[in-house]
Parts: C-alpha cells; sequence; structure tokens
C-alpha cells in the first residue's frame, strides 16, 4: 500500500503532503487548509459512531508503532557481531550511511540494499555516521551509542530526532567532533541546553530549526556554553524584528555631528 | 384533611391555615404550578458512578487515566471527577516548579520517577487524542545537581549508589570537577556533588494537565465542578483472628455540592480516591479516618496537612547560561533557568519553626531577603547582583509523619484509596501513581511497582519511609 518506498512521517504536514489513502486519514497534527474536507468529514463520522472512532484510534496506533518498528534493536546482530556491528547494521538498514576509519562511504541503495562485508570490520573505528533524514527516534539511539568512537554525526531532517534524543548524546563527549542537527522540527533551544556535555565539538550546524523560538539569542547562548566549538546557524540579526524599515530610515535621516 | 376536620372548632383559624396549605399545595401539582418534579439536573453530577475521584489535580486524573486505559472492556468502569476549583486557582499542580528528578534514597521513589520520565517522554503515544494537536510539555532535560556538605557526602554517596541500582544515571563529582564544569559556583564547603545525566529536569506542569484533562474526557470520564460535604456510608463488625472487634466502614454515597449553591447530588459509588493533595486530611476525617481512640488503627488519622511554599522569580544579568541544572544546594535552598533571558525560578523549603501560615496564598518577601537570598548568593556569587520580578505560594501536601506519599486502600474505611501526601513531589510521580492506584483498584494489588511501603498502615505501626532530600 505504500506507494514507492515511501516513509511514514508522524509529525508536520511539511513533511507529507498526501492524505490520498488509508494512511492519510489519521494524524495526530492540528488540520491544514486544503485537508480540512476529508477530515471534517471523518470527524464528523468519529463523533458520532464507535466504529469509525475505533479505527481512527487504532490507525493512529498503527502510525506510532510503524515508527517503533523502524527503531527495533537488532538483538541477534548484537549477539552475534557485538554492539558495534548491530550500530552499522542499524543504520544502513534505515537507509543511512557509515564511514569507516581509513575506508570509503557505505551507503545502502535505493532498494535499500548495501553491502556486508562491514562485519569484517569489528576492530575498526566509526568515524562518521550520515543519519540525514532517517527515522531515527530515542529508541533508535541505542544502536548507534553503542559507536563509541564516532567523531561526526549527521542528523539533519530526521523527523523524530527531539530534545530527549539529544539528551542522550553524552557517552559520545570524547569522540564528537562535528554534530549537524540542521532542519530537525522537534529539536528546541532546550534540548540544544544539554549540549554542554560536548566539550571535544569543533563544528555545531544549528540552522533552520523551526521549534527554536528565538534563533538569534539562542546562537549567542550557544556560543558561550561551547567556547571551542564553531556554531553555525542563524545570523544574529535575524532575532531581529525591525529589520528593514529601521535600516532605510537610519540612511535617510543624516546623522547629527 | 380529616384530622384537620375533627381536631376541633377552637382551632378554626388553624384550620383554615391548614386547608389553604392543602390547597396551594394541589394548585402547585395541577399543570401550571410551580412544583416540578422531573427538573432540568444536567448541571449536577450522574446519580450513579463507580469510582469517585475527589479532587481533579494532576495525580486525580492520572488515576482517571489509568483506571480507564487498565479495564478490561470498553466502558467498564464509569468514573467521576470531582474538583472544587475549576481555575486550579489554588491547586498544586499548576503552581509547582516542574522539575522530575530520580536522586531519592528511597528505591520506590526512584522507580515511580522512572515511570513518570517515561511517560513524559513518550506522552504524545500515552495522550494522544484523535484530531487534537501533539502536546509539548517543554521538558529541559538539563538534569539536577545535588550539593552535599562534608557531613552529607556520606549519605550522598549511598544514596546515588542506590539510584544507580535502580537505573538511574547519577555521577558523583568532586569540587575540582565541578568548578571545570560550571565555573560558576563556587565550592566553598561543597564536599561532594552528584549531577543527573539523563531523565532529569523540568517541564510545563499546566500542559501535562491539560493533556491529562483533554485525553480523560475523550476517554469518557465524567467531570463535576463541586465539593464533596459527607460522605454516606454503613459499618459492619468482624473479629480479627486473634479475637479484636473490628468496625469495617463502607462509602454508599458521596454527597458533592455545587458552588455557591446549596444544592447537592448524593452520588452513590463503589469506590472513593482521595486525591485531594493539600485538603486531603479534610476529606479524610469526612469520611471517618482518625475517628477513634488514640494509638488504635481508628484513632489514627491521615497526617496530611497544608504547608506553604514560596517561589521566587528574579533576573540576573550575569547569571548562569544555558547549561544551569536544577541545583539544590546543601542548605536547601535551591534556583533553576527559566527561558534564554537570564531569568531563574527559586526558593527554599523553611524549617519547621518558621512554618508559614497557610491559611492565604500572600508571598512574604523577607522571607526571599533572609532566607533564600544568602545561600544563593553565597554559592552562586553572581546572584549577589539580582532583581526579584515575581513571586507566588502553593501548597504543599505535607505528609508529617515521614514525608512521602500514602497510597493505596485503608485498613478499615474498606473502599477508599488514597493517593496523597507527596510533600512537593507529587507532580513528578503523578503517572506511575495512577497506575499503581488504578492496579490496586482493578487488581487488588500492585503490579508493576510494589508501593507496599506506602500504605496506610504505617501510620499506624510507627514505620517511617523516610526521604533523606526533600526539597
Amino acid at each position: 500500500m505504500a506507494a514507492s518506498g515511501a516513509r511514514l512521517h508522524l509529525v508536520t504536514p511539511v513533511w507529507n503532503r498526501s492524505t490520498r489513502g488509508i494512511r492519510g486519514l489519521s494524524r495526530a497534527v492540528g488540520p491544514e487548509g486544503s485537508q480540512k474536507k476529508g477530515r471534517s468529514l471523518l470527524q464528523f463520522l468519529a463523533d458520532r459512531f464507535y466504529d469509525v472512532q475505533a479505527l481512527r484510534e487504532y490507525l493512529l496506533r498503527k502510525q506510532v508503532l510503524t515508527v517503533h518498528q523502524k527503531n527495533r534493536p537488532f538483538t541477534y546482530i548484537q549477539e552475534r557481531f557485538g554492539p558495534h556491528v548491530a550500530g552499522v547494521y542499524f543504520i544502513l538498514k534505515q537507509g543511512g550511511a557509515v564511514k569507516f576509519q581509513g575506508k570509503e562511504w557505505i551507503r545502502s541503495n535505493a532498494r535499500g540494499h548495501f553491502p556486508l562485508d562491514f562485519v569484517t570490520f569489528q576492530a575498526v573505528p566509526v568515524e562518521a555516521v550520515d543519519a540525514s533524514g532517517c527515522a531515527i527516534n530515542y529508541q533508535g539511539l541505542d544502536s548507534l551509542l553503542a559507536l563509541k568512537e564516532l567523531q561526526s554525526l549527521w542528523l539533519q531532517r530526521c523527523p523524530h530526532v527531539d530534545d530527549w534524543c539529544l539528551s542522550r548524546l553524552h557517552p559520545l563527549a570524547n569522540s564528537l567532533q562535528e554534530l549537524s542537527l540542521a532542519g530537525c522540527p522537534r529539536i528546541s533551544e532546550r534540548g540544544l541546553a544539554c549540549l554542554h556535555h560536548l566539550q571535544n565539538l569543533r563544528r555545531l550546524d544549528i540552522s533552520d530549526l523551526p521549534a527554536v523560538s528565538n534563533p538569534g539569542l539562542t546562537q549567542i547562548l550557544v556560543e558561550e556554553m561551547l567556547p571551542s566549538c564553531e556554531v553555525l546557524g542563524a545570523d544574529w540579526a535575524q532575532g531581529l524584528k525591525s529589520g528593514p524599515e529601521e535600516q532605510s530610515r537610519d540612511t535617510a535621516s543624516p546623522i547629527p555631528a | 384533611a380529616h384530622d384537620g376536620k375533627t381536631v376541633g372548632r377552637l382551632g378554626e383559624g388553624n384550620q383554615n391555615g391548614k386547608l389553604s396549605e392543602i390547597k396551594k399545595k394541589i394548585q402547585s401539582v395541577l399543570p401550571g404550578g410551580a412544583w416540578n418534579p422531573l427538573y432540568n439536573t444536567s448541571h449536577l453530577p450522574p446519580e450513579h458512578s463507580d469510582v469517585v475521584i475527589v479532587g481533579g489535580g494532576v495525580i486525580g486524573l492520572s488515576v482517571a487515566y489509568w483506571l480507564k486505559r487498565l479495564e478490561k472492556r470498553r466502558g467498564a468502569i464509569r468514573v467521576l471527577v470531582v474538583e472544587r476549583d475549576h481555575t486550579y486557582s489554588r491547586a498544586s499542580t499548576v503552581l509547582s516548579v516542574g522539575g522530575i528528578r530520580q536522586q531519592f534514597s528511597v528505591p520506590e521513589n526512584i522507580q515511580l520517577s522512572l515511570f513518570s520520565i517515561e511517560f513524559l517522554r513518550n506522552i504524545n503515544e500515552y495522550l494522544a487524542v484523535v484530531d487534537d494537536p501533539p502536546l509539548d510539555i517543554q521538558f529541559n532535560p538539563a538534569g539536577y545537581l545535588l550539593l552535599a556538605s562534608e557531613k552529607g557526602a556520606a549519605v550522598m554517596e549511598s544514596n546515588v549508589k542506590v539510584q544507580r541500582q535502580e537505573g538511574a544515571k547519577v555521577c558523583l563529582m568532586s569540587p575540582e570537577q565541578l568548578r571545570n564544569k560550571f565555573p560558576w559556583i563556587n565550592t566553598e564547603g561543597v564536599a561532594l556533588a552528584s549531577y543527573g545525566m539523563e531523565h532529569e529536569g523540568w517541564f510545563d506542569p499546566w500542559c501535562l494537565l491539560q493533556g491529562l484533562r483533554r485525553k480523560v474526557q475523550s476517554m469518557g470520564v465524567l467531570f463535576c465542578h463541586g465539593e464533596v460535604t459527607r460522605f454516606v456510608s454503613s459499618s459492619s463488625h468482624a473479629v480479627t483472628t486473634s479475637g479484636e472487634e473490628v468496625t469495617l466502614k463502607r462509602i454508599h454515597e458521596v454527597h458533592v455540592k455545587r458552588d455557591h449553591s446549596l444544592e447537592y447530588q448524593p452520588v452513590e459509588c463503589a469506590i472513593v480516591i482521595n486525591a485531594a493533595g493539600a485538603w486531603s486530611g479534610q476529606i479524610a476525617e469526612l469520611a471517618g479516618v482518625g475517628k477513634g481512640p488514640p494509638g488504635t488503627l481508628q484513632g489514627t488519622r491521615l497526617p496530611v496537612e497544608l504547608r506553604k511554599r514560596y517561589v521566587y522569580f528574579w533576573h540576573c544579568p550575569q547569571g548562569p547560561g544555558l547549561e544551569t541544572p536544577f541545583v539544590i544546594d546543601a542548605s536547601g535552598a535551591y534556583f533553576r533557568r527559566e527561558g534564554l533571558g537570564n531569568n531563574y525560578l527559586g526558593g527554599c523549603s523553611p524549617t519547621e519553626e518558621e512554618e508559614p501560615d497557610p491559611g492565604n496564598l500572600e508571598v512574604d518577601h523577607d522571607f526571599f531577603q533572609n532566607k533564600v537570598w544568602p545561600p544563593l548568593a553565597q554559592r552562586v556569587p553572581a546572584f549577589e547582583t539580582l532583581k526579584v520580578r515575581n513571586a507566588w505560594a502553593g501548597y504543599y501536601d505535607y505528609n508529617t509523619f515521614d514525608q512521602n506519599g500514602v497510597v493505596g486502600p485503608h485498613p478499615l474505611v474498606v473502599n477508599m484509596y488514597f493517593a496523597t501526601g507527596f510533600s512537593g513531589h507529587g507532580l513528578q510521580q503523578a503517572p506511575a501513581v495512577g497506575r499503581a492506584v488504578a492496579e490496586m483498584v482493578l487488581d487488588g494489588h500492585f503490579q508493576t511497582i510494589n508501593l507496599s511501603p506506602f500504605l496506610f498502615n504505617r501510620f499506624y505501626l510507627g514505620v517511617k519511609v523516610q526521604e533523606h532530600n526533600i526539597i
């Protein structure tokens, strides 16, 4: 039923525009414009019939369970090959990419298949993980945190990475040097506050975080919190509301000598 | 009418009075009259309810949620939540500072808090309502930092050991490590510190309350805005194995009175849950708990009292930054960051002698000047220049016996269950306590977390479950 292997996203309508098909029927998000007509009929029915209500609740739970299923731990691989390999397998299965030290990037192709020769790399540390766009959540970080010598972690545009996940990153404090959180819809300044554990961090990308209330101020505070880290984020002037009008007024009136 | 006529001719005036009364009554019964036996009672609570929960704060709503969630068949249990104060203006839930920690010394407290944080983390799975937006409880995972002086260092070490055993992520820090990590702390007098790395922080209690309320309403729980004024119960006598006679009471009806009116509704119920927070002692007295000779089980009162606590909100421009955890000093003073603008919330628990009068919620600003500011300014030198912007007061449902919660049924009033007395850490244990009470009601025993040390019996037996850290 899921056309073209598209991933299911629970949250913001920005990431999931289609309401066609039975999966679009119930979502725990506030209604948006064009979807209102279809939703109000269902809401009408759900208010009046227990069956429709139960069906909608079931579909909602199903969506949640799908995300859980994606983040399940691979216990067999963990027991057989160790947590290191299980972590790498988890990332690759989610659709991410892994780079071992001294080797090339390993990525899954369009069909979801990837080479399995990394099982022999048990002693080789993993340098970088690119989990951009993956449906990794708090549960899935279990597998990721097994990679103790990780130096770069990219979590761009991950729809389920939130403040709770950031509070879990402290075991990687010794090795992590680069972290990118750009475009994650659930991260706010409250989660960024617990990045102070990562004292070896040299590059942090916190641009385009829609849930951060005050991007300019947050960037300043994060820079103060991590003095030896280069923070890429919103330009500090973005937080100022009266932008263009005040500037033009200043240039128009001459400054008294 | 017959009697009126035969009483005698002397009482002619009386006779006429009685006749006219009877005439008036007959006239009112006929259509168009004033008497209407089938009047509208939709503003009153229902006449029957399986469970009546006295108190609609976070604990009461949590019990309602878990009762509906753990019931065997959909719609099996009818639950009524009675809340006196529909604006929650004096409820402890919304006036709370909103912190959650696992740094306790009693293992059950740690387990309760661990489950509650898991509940909060997955709140949008537990409290999801179709078509409603997801909840954002604004959780700050900043952790708690407890500071101990020389005297308390050994206790802190043993506490941390217990916490680690239960699964909390806590680490111990020496004064030097503290100075490296948080340069704004003055470590003079600090021998040891324990820092929670995960699962600790603070959140917005109002959001949790609204989320619970919304979900619980969608599950079919009835709400009533009213006050419980009376319990109608029946007694039965039983003889224990040792030959003593005990009087068991069973509550049959709860009289719920509406605000600003004399109207009340007797709600027939099977189980009553006392989640009235700071006023639980009064509700328990109404039910007959503690009415007996002192020293016996019948004479053991519920030792939960109102205690007033102040919270102050100040601004300090050079204060600690984004990484500030919830700091609790060895002296008992605490503070935490609030927002991004160098604002902080904090307070201190007064000693027994300095307890303020809980009659009203007026704030005593001298308390801040004399008791809160000096220890905080000594610990964080930047706080020497601060400006108090706001302050409020709230109630603790203070358990004078051992400052820990009372959960479970009363041994004599057999269908009254308690979920109160948490003395300042009720909010952070609410989801887990709700589940424990629901398990007790539905299954008769605790299933997931064993809270038998928190039963009412301990007040009679004198067994204290003493906690070594409370704010």
